[in-house]
């Protein structure tokens, strides 16, 4: 009896747990990307213990690629020869972690995988408990395939009703956000739920799941439905069996109707900063990015190409598309999606983190303004720290591309 | 003795270490950046033994490592704050950066002179007189912050050491 965090764990440990206490249990999978990656070699040599097992240590490449510089390029390099030295074979540079994982058939219900990354909640989009932690902690599943974690208390989160034509699950987690506030959820398990949820396919479930952080939780769980088992079928690397809540018991149950919602938008710098994009419409952008793990994928891409099919980028703003991973990128490339994103003026980039982090690929300088539907705001993330980020959906940030600043999208669906 | 370094709620692990300044594990130079746009005079100023002082929810965000190692290479001896986001503060336990949750922090100001006593549990503030106290640390963690971070920690005692 219990959530499905509480389910997830009692099958891990094989004994019925609660909300608070600690385990130790052992993961599925751990990942690592090349900004997190360095540091828990160190941490892992410090360690002086084997690699538990070479086949369920994944590396990705992501947040740094095509590399920028020389010491992003040589930080690859000693990956690769940490990697060589220690039997590991799975290196992916075919995207976005947290997409890649997903779409490689890592992740199956009822699967515990921890990322050396935040946003490794995502995978609670197909019943995982996907949790993100430092390099350190990583390090040490790297040797012993196990951690420790705190079963959660769970945060039931209804969403009821359907979204209208142009409002999106995008558009949703920002009115919870604005709900909940940066720290609603902290130390807790989200579990997404009511009609709305239901409705929605496994790519908008992940940008649910993928910001629950950003609300502080530490996993984003969705009950699996056939539509997950259809998703995880074709793809799944081992068996599995999925987990469901029995007679849970919620610390808290937050509802909303989505019905009524419009288009919303994140202001700076605070994600939870949330207003209707009919209060800020009209605001000058100098760049719009569609991409990210939170809406890079090919539903995003189908999106932003019907709003952008025929129209041009306004001239004084810019607009980048990166598609999440490869995947997303060939499907885009043979739906004609990245056709139309081009004629319309936009820089189309190879699949990866991209400007989501102010590295490479469409940094801001001082002053500027960009819309983007990335999952967070916070002042400097994408260049100078006097730049200024509003987060949105892949409707909101095309028909603002077209227009060169903030637009509403549903002029345009 | 130590100077107090006053920081706002929700301060993310970009403000404590920006992306485009993490592309590398030298020590010394996440520690030459360390807040440096949010507090442009913090990576100058501190001295060894400072002290920061954070609102709310104070490391929330990206899950890197190099947050808590730049305030640790710093010299920075304690963070203290109301609470703290989850993933800054198993990393922080994780490599033996002290954090201390107290409720009352908020009284402390910018470039007040102040003392932690970790194994009192108490921030004592003697610009203004006044002692705080810090709440005690589940059991489970303070194994771990006594054995130096979990690296120490697995080395001595293994998982089976957690006893769960
Ligand atoms: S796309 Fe952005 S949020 Fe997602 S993993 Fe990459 S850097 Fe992190």
């Amino acid at each position: 009896m219990g959530t499905l965090a509480e389910e997830i764990f009692s099958r891990r440990v094989g004994r019925q747990v609660r909300a608070g206490e600690i385990v130790v249990a052992p993961v599925d999978y751990v990942m690592s990307h090349d900004n997190t990656t360095p540091i828990a070699i160190e941490s892992f040599k410090k360690l002086g213990m084997p690699i538990w097992d070479p086949e369920r240590v994944i590396i990705v490449f992501d947040h740094m690629i095509p590399a920028p510089t020389r010491q992003a390029a040589q930080q690859h390099r000693d990956i690769r020869d940490f990697m060589a030295e220690n039997g590991l074979t799975t290196l992916l540079t075919d995207g976005i972690c947290h997409q890649v994982l997903v779409e490689k058939g890592y992740i199956v219900p009822g699967g515990l995988v921890v990322g050396a990354d935040s946003h490794s909640c995502t995978y609670g989009a197909l019943g995982c408990f996907g949790t993100g932690m430092g390099s350190t902690d990583v390090a040490v599943i790297y040797a012993t395939g196990k951690s420790w974690f705190r079963v959660p208390e769970t945060m039931r989160i209804s969403l009821h009703g359907h979204l209208q034509p142009g409002v999106y699950a995008k558009d949703a987690c920002l009115a919870l956000a604005r709900t909940l506030d940066v720290d609603g959820a902290t130390y807790m398990a989200m579990e997404f739920g009511g009609e709305a949820v239901d409705g929605m396919d496994i790519s908008e479930r992940m940008t649910l799941s993928n910001m629950s952080i950003e609300m502080g939780a530490k996993a984003g769980l969705v009950e699996p439905d056939e539509r997950t088992l259809a998703y995880v079928a074709p793809r799944a690397r081992d068996p599995f069996e999925p987990v469901y809540p029995v007679d849970p018991t919620y610390a808290r149950e937050v509802e909303l109707d989505v019905s009524l919602l419009e288009p919303q938008v994140s202001c700076p710098n605070e994600v939870s900063n949330v207003v209707g994009v009919t209060e800020v419409q009209g605001t000058p952008l100098d760049q719009v990015f569609i991409g990210t793990c939170t809406n890079g994928r090919l539903d995003d891409m189908a999106i932003a190409a019907g709003v952008l099919e025929g129209k041009t980028v306004n001239p004084n703003t810019r607009l980048i598309v990166t598609p999440a991973s490869r995947d997303v990128y060939a499907e885009a490339a043979r739906l004609g999606y990245l056709q139309t994103f081009m004629e319309a003026g936009a820089q189309v980039n190879t699949p990866g983190c991209g400007p989501c982090i102010g590295r490479h690929q469409g940094v801001l300088t001082a002053g500027e303004r960009a819309l983007t539907t990335q999952n967070r705001n916070f002042k400097g993330r994408m260049g100078d720290p006097t730049s200024e980020l509003f987060l949105g959906s892949p409707a909101t940030a095309a028909a603002s591309a077209i227009a060169g600043h903030i637009a509403d999208p549903r002029q345009f669906v | 003795m130590a100077r107090a370094w006053k920081l706002h709620d929700n301060v993310n692990t970009d403000e404590i270490i920006p992306g485009r300044y993490n592309m590398t594990t030298d020590r010394a130079s996440l520690a030459r950046h360390c807040l440096c746009e949010v507090r442009p005079d913090f990576p100058a100023g501190v001295k060894p033994g400072d002290i920061i002082v954070g609102g709310r929810n104070f490391g929330c965000g990206s899950s890197r490592e190099h947050a808590p190692i730049a305030i640790q290479t710093c010299g920075v001896v304690a963070v203290v704050a109301p609470s703290f986001a989850r993933i800054f503060y198993r990393n922080a336990v994780n490599i033996g950066l002290p954090l201390l949750v107290c409720p009352e922090s908020e009284r402390i100001e910018e470039g007040d002179e102040i003392e932690v006593d970790i194994a009192a549990g108490t921030v004592s503030n003697r610009t203004r007189n006044e002692i705080y106290n810090v709440e005690p640390l589940p059991a489970f963690i303070g194994r771990i912050a006594e054995a130096g971070g979990i690296l120490e920690f697995i080395k001595t005692y293994g998982w089976e050491g957690v006893g769960a």
